[in-house]
């Protein structure tokens, strides 16, 4: 097979099209985004087989009938909610995503609460923890970093989770 | 897992299960239960195996594999096409946000 040449990198820069696409809606100030020098890493203790893992989303815990309600700053606030709540489906309408090219109609395209449900059936992994937990995306880094990264920690340490897992949209 | 490499990347997380799809679906297409599993699959066994923090691991799927750089293209495009219609948005969005806050229903 030939090898494909390119002259620009093939995955997005998201940064540079939101810096680009916001500067020509005629905003002065690109967005600043986080970047952390050191990066904290921790093997896992015990055998996959044996951990509860939990899964964090991006979306929104409403369900889809109150679509027509705009989110504002009040529901931007970390939650955790049960997974069997979560199979009809998030509320991710308001969130930045591809709305153009898919849907969010299968919440195993965004959420795998189904997908390592059955990981653990087949002994994979331990468990999925009954709750999920939601930081519905908030421009505020004050805010993500001591209130929502906080808080989401006490969750993990309440359903004692071993693995977290953190699904953007 | 997530679809935005750059923004994750830089951010910086202990591991990184990067999928190239337009944002919405990091975890595999809709209804692809077979790509769900195997990215998730992916997911766990860098849970397991990575050693050092960064770790990136791009799973091998692509979304189209006929015209994969349209959507890269099209979404939040910028071109002579909509650069005006987006200076007016931006225009239109600041009356707003100005009009919200004189009435005191700003965010904290």
């Amino acid at each position: 097979m030939a090898v494909d040449r390119r002259t620009h990198r093939s995955h997005v820069s998201y940064i540079d099209k939101s810096r680009n696409y916001y500067g020509a809606q005629g905003y002065p100030q690109p967005y600043q985004w986080a970047y952390n020098q050191d990066v904290p890493f921790a093997s896992l203790d015990k055998p996959l087989s044996e951990c509860r893992l939990g899964l964090v989303t991006t979306s929104f815990f409403e369900r889809k009938a109150g679509e027509t309600s705009a989110a504002d700053a009040a529901t931007k606030e970390p939650y955790a909610a049960l997974c069997d709540d979560a199979l009809g489906g998030l509320y991710n309408k308001d969130l930045f995503w591809d709305k153009d090219n898919t849907h969010t109609e299968d919440l195993d395209s965004y959420l795998p609460i189904n997908r390592l449900r059955e990981f653990a059936d087949q002994g994979r992994i331990g468990s999925l923890a009954e709750r999920f937990y939601g930081v519905p995306t908030d421009y505020s880094h004050r805010r993500t970093s001591r209130r929502d990264a906080p808080q989401i920690l006490e969750f993990a340490q309440e359903d004692e989770l071993d693995a977290v897992i953190l699904v953007p949209l | 897992m997530g679809s935005a490499r750059d923004i994750v990347e830089e951010c910086g997380v202990s591991r990184f299960v990067y999928t190239d799809f337009p944002l919405g679906n990091p975890t595999g297409k809709p209804g692809d239960v077979e790509m769900q599993s195997a990215i998730a699959g992916i997911a766990l066994d860098l849970l397991e195996r990575a050693w050092e923090p960064r770790t990136t691991v791009q799973t091998p799927f692509v979304w189209d594999a006929e015209a994969n750089d349209d959507w890269r293209y099209h979404f939040m495009k910028v071109d002579d096409s909509n650069r005006d219609l987006l200076a007016a948005a931006g225009d239109q969005r600041r009356s707003a946000q100005a009009t919200v806050k004189a009435q005191g229903r700003g965010r904290d």
